[in-house]
């Protein structure tokens, strides 16, 4: 079974500084990972090699059965491949309801011309309304997002990465500013959409890594210093030097 | 995350409200489309075309009020809704008042000529025609010869698709190297000033063929129509610059009011985000800029047979910059504050600059409006800048919402989400 998403020996560098370090990394079809470093380990670097924000000085990024190259690709071209991002800090259109938030993210086609003459259908209202529900915003969803509250954003942005159907989801802290109950919750989530498709979930809180109960890879100084469960890792000699030990 | 207990009304309310609704059926388009037509027909009504008491002038004044509120719109489009502040979008205007008047000049010289070879002993020929032409247009430029790119000035069909190619075609490229490197912002501002600038400079050479500061004169005569009068011929275009900014609104409000407009607001806000949304933001900044830009040009081809003349004054910056004035004022990402804008501010231009304004009598000195309503306008600029950024449109808010809110029986939205 061949990786969905694999990264050999990339590099790249700001203004001499080498933000990733010859970093290898590979993900299969239906996984869950969790990345974990402390910062400035290269895991947000590492996302916006992914989703073709940054370009790297060397290396390979290949994805799909077909091995094709992520380095030449727009991020929007990326994003249709079936890479779907959700940023740290809630970005959601907050000028627009939250209706009008999870349309833009689903799944359709993304030219000029085809958004133009687009009309809202019912089996689109259906799926909208099916993901509102999931996320916890039926009642809301004719409210402007801007409105909502810091975890309702959260969980907005959520909804839309799981509208644009994609194939691997890049999840930077999703639990940061939920309550405990909206953890479980998120938690679930993830865990129930890797079953069918990949999920890269970078974090901070190891009691939440815990929960997600799925292989981690410590990041450290732009490379992988130790991959395996989390007990394993976590017992590493080096990583709790890096990391855990401060 | 508990789903929160849903409250039935509002779910009720949210279920109709996801139907889309048509971009006709908006109080905002049916209120404007109303307004348009009723102030058109009353105008064309009184007109001394129709033995009413309205001067040709005024009408004149009034039908162009209408052009620039139609490149409002444009660049209400381009500006408010898309976030491209656009400072060349009185280029495009320019050029396509450029276009027309080509064809208005040739076509009435060319008459004249003829008219004038006709008690001659010998017809002239095709080329001695031609050159009387060139002579009579090009002479106040030191010139005789045609230059190339009149050479479809003499078919009114190819000047006309001119005037939607040419603005269209600079929007396209000029859009399509700017975007294409990912200048936004003010950088962005900057470039669309320098090309105004460079094309503006360049018009104003003699040899650039469009006959240097002199521009092109005597457009308010139109061929073919000399024995009509001028009342008449103001009010023919009175109509058609009504009907140019009915059918811009119009499809304003059609492409802001679906998913399209969805994503040129999402690029306007978070730009990045869209993109990694997976829309190709280029695509859609490079659409809107070359439509409006066209726009723009249709609108410029129905000002400059109003004004009567065209010169590359009118193409300089600071025209584009009082446009983006104009939307500010009336208020940006809402259709009808563009034209508000427009109008508003245009026509108290008009009338302070006209010498009507009363002066102002300090005892040491005197406010002359004619020089000082520019400071008028810069003060009111920066104080709807900084206290209203709404502009005017945003006094319609404060009349509808809280109305809109007490007949919903609800508590406003910020209360329910506790």
């Amino acid at each position: 079974m061949s990786a969905l998403l694999e990264v050999a020996g990339v590099s790249v560098s700001f203004d001499g500084f080498r933000a990733i370090n010859n970093l290898s990394f590979e993900i299969e079809e239906a996984e869950l990972r969790a990345i974990i470093g402390p910062n400035g380990a290269g895991k947000t670097t590492f996302m916006d090699i992914v989703t073709g924000k940054t370009r790297p000085n060397v290396g390979k990024v290949t994805w799909g059965p077909n091995n094709i190259s992520l380095l030449k690709r727009s991020e929007a071209e990326i994003a249709r491949l079936g890479i779907g991002r959700k940023f740290q800090r809630p970005t959601v259109f907050e000028d627009q309801s939250v209706f009008d938030n999870l349309l833009m993210a689903l799944k359709k086609p993304r030219n000029p011309f085809a958004a133009m003459l687009y009309r809202r259908d019912e089996d689109d209202i259906a799926r909208i309304r099916a993901l509102a529900e999931e996320i916890g915003l039926t009642g809301a969803l004719m409210r402007r997002s801007g409105e909502l509250s810091h975890g309702q954003k959260q969980w907005l942005e959520i909804g839309m990465l799981l509208a644009q159907d994609p194939k691997l989801l890049l999840v930077d802290e999703p639990a940061a500013g939920m309550t405990v109950g909206e953890r479980e919750h998120t938690t679930r989530l993830l865990r129930e959409t890797a079953r069918t498709r990949a999920v890269i979930v970078v974090e901070h809180d190891m009691e939440f890594v815990r929960q997600l109960g799925c292989r981690v890879t410590v990041l450290h100084e732009g490379s992988v210093l130790a991959e395996g469960s989390l007990d394993y890792v976590t017992n590493d000699a080096r990583v709790i030097d890096v990391y855990l030990g401060r | 995350m508990a789903t929160p207990p849903t409250n039935p009304t509002m779910s009720e309310r949210g279920r109709s409200l996801v139907r889309h609704r048509s971009f006709l059926a908006q109080p905002s388009t049916i209120v404007v489309m109303l307004l348009l037509i009723a102030f058109t027909v009353s105008i064309v009504s009184l007109s001394e075309a129709a033995g009413g008491d309205i001067s040709t002038s005024l009408v004149k004044t009034l039908g162009k009020t209408m052009c620039l509120c139609l490149i409002a719109v444009a660049m209400d489009l381009v500006w408010g809704y898309c976030g491209i502040l656009s400072l060349g979008h009185f280029a495009f205007f320019g050029l396509g008042g450029y276009m027309v008047g080509m064809w208005i000049m040739y076509a009435r010289t060319e008459a004249i000529v003829v008219e004038a070879a006709r008690n001659a002993p010998l017809p002239p020929t095709p080329q001695e025609i031609r050159d009387a032409i060139g002579t009579q247009i090009f002479g106040v430029v030191g010139g005789s010869d045609i230059p190339p790119i009149w050479a479809f000035a003499h078919s009114l069909p190819l000047q006309l698709i001119l005037v939607v190619l040419v603005p269209g075609l600079l929007a396209l490229v000029f859009g399509w190297l700017a975007f294409r490197s990912r200048v936004t912002g003010v950088y962005l501002s900057i470039l669309t000033q320098a090309m105004t600038l460079a094309l503006s400079l360049y018009l104003f050479q003699n040899d650039s063929g469009l006959r240097g500061n002199n521009g092109l004169s005597g457009l308010q005569n139109i061929p073919g129509f000399e024995e009509v009068p001028q009342s008449v011929v103001s009010v023919a275009f009175f109509v058609a610059s009504a009907v140019a900014l009915g059918a811009g609104y119009l499809l304003a409000a059609w492409i802001v009011s679906g998913k399209f407009g969805s994503v040129i607001r999402g690029i306007r806000d978070d730009e990045p985000r869209v993109r990694f949304l997976g829309y190709q933001v280029e695509h859609y900044k490079l659409f809107v800029f070359t439509l409006t830009a066209i726009i723009a040009g249709i609108a410029g081809a129905l000002y400059y047979p109003q004004a009567g003349i065209v010169n590359p004054a009118e193409i300089a910056p600071i025209a584009s910059i009082y446009l983006a004035v104009w939307v500010a004022i009336g208020g940006r990402g809402r259709l009808y504050g563009a034209i508000i804008g427009a109008a508003f501010v245009s026509l108290l231009s008009t009338w302070f600059t006209g010498g009507r304004a009363p002066d102002i009598h300090l005892g040491f000195y005197t406010i002359q409006w004619v020089d000082w309503w520019q400071v008028l306008l810069g003060v009111a600029f920066v104080l709807v800048t900084l206290f209203a950024p709404k502009g005017i449109g945003g006094l319609v808010d404060l009349l509808v919402r809280p109305k809109r809110q007490a007949s919903a029986g609800q508590p406003a939205p910020r209360e329910a989400a506790e």
